[in-house]
């Protein structure tokens, strides 16, 4: 393969050079370099930062969830409520279904649900979509229930305050350090399922350490939700961590 | 493999560009990937090479430079160039740092053709 380009030509004796021919006239090729510095998700952190002061603009603090499917993002939010006195509202991200939206509407908690089709996350304009559809005037808390998924949704910012990212007990302590930009960018580290603790080898102080590494302001819980004390630990955290 | 989203949002940046400089094609897209961006170059690369057929970049040659992460300690005052995946400052082991680049995913210079 061509090592100039990596396309499929050969580099043989005959030579192959590529750019040759567009130095070969001048007046007829004209070339500009242009400096640009330029952030490639400009347009998501612009439309998030719009997402941003219509929360601040209603007094709502929006808060960014992420994990790995499966591994308790919607359970935590059925929960939540018991332990928080501020009302919450929640839009959820699912390629398919609004499963996640009803189990929440079920609870009395209000939720939308945004349909990604195929997209691996969400980004700050579906967020600005579901917000059309979504009343901040009885909420204190917007919770984004992003697509379940450690890689992805690291990398958009959807106009949300906080990032709350979720490892559950059964994925194993080794996540931290395999998905190092999701947990970098987390602002909070809640270590779910622990009432399982004592059926897996996940290693609380391993988790610690590779977070440490990573990000070591990080705020770290282990709950369960079926333990109130651990619930009550977090939704404190979430309060202690509203918008002024 | 969000590659291809933001593959989508580069072709909007240069085709905006190429535009605004009325260039008829860009022939080099260059940029700079951080270790932590969240970005894996090689799928990049190929969503660049799918995306750019129908634009104005259908002829260019994709250049992209990892940056590694630059920590500036806030304990030492050293800044130092880190390979791993780690904000613990190599010179005294300090994890008062800043993290100066390798985060972020730039778009930082195109070779237009007029």
């Amino acid at each position: 393969m061509c090592k100039d380009c990596g396309c499929s030509i050969t580099q043989d004796h005959t030579g192959h050079h590529h750019g040759d021919h567009l130095h070969s006239n001048p007046q007829l090729n004209d070339k500009k370099t242009l400096a640009v510095i330029h952030k490639i998700l400009d347009k998501n952190d612009v439309e998030a930062q719009h997402n941003r002061d219509h929360f601040a603009s209603h007094h709502v603090t929006a808060f960014n969830l992420m994990s790995s499917p499966g591994s308790g993002k919607t359970t935590l939010l059925e929960c939540l409520q018991e332990y928080l006195e501020q009302k919450y509202a929640v839009i959820e991200g699912d390629l398919e279904t609004s499963r996640d939206a009803d189990r929440l509407l079920a609870k009395g908690i209000n939720a939308y649900q945004i349909q990604t089709g195929s997209a691996c996350h969400l980004d700050a304009f579906m967020v600005h979509g579901a917000l059309h559809h979504m009343d901040l005037n009885p909420i204190d808390i917007c919770f984004v229930e992003n697509v379940g998924n450690l890689v992805c949704p690291a990398s958009y910012d959807v106009g949300t305050h906080k990032n709350i990212v979720l490892l559950s007990v059964p994925e194993g302590d080794d996540k931290i350090e395999k998905y190092p930009v999701m947990f970098r960018r987390a602002d909070v580290v809640v270590i779910t399922k622990s009432d399982l603790l004592p059926y897996f080898d996940f290693d609380i102080e391993q988790a610690k350490q590779q977070l440490h590494k990573l990000n070591p302001n990080v705020e770290l819980f282990v709950l369960s939700v079926k333990n109130s004390d651990s619930m009550n630990a977090f939704a404190q955290w979430i309060s202690a961590n509203l918008e002024r | 493999m969000h590659e291809y989203s933001i593959v989508m949002s580069l072709m909007e940046q240069c085709e905006e560009l190429a535009l605004a400089n009325s260039a008829k094609s860009i022939d080099q897209v260059e940029l700079k990937i951080g270790i932590l961006s969240g970005v894996e170059p090689a799928l990049l690369a190929q969503a660049f090479d799918t995306f750019k057929l129908e634009t104005r970049c259908h002829n260019a040659k994709l250049v992209m430079n990892i940056q590694p992460l630059v920590l500036q300690c806030r304990t030492c005052d050293k800044q130092s160039e880190v390979q791993e995946r780690t904000i613990i400052c190599p010179v005294c082991n300090s994890h008062h740092t800043q993290v100066i680049d390798g985060e972020d995913m730039m778009l930082m210079q195109l070779v237009l053709d007029t």
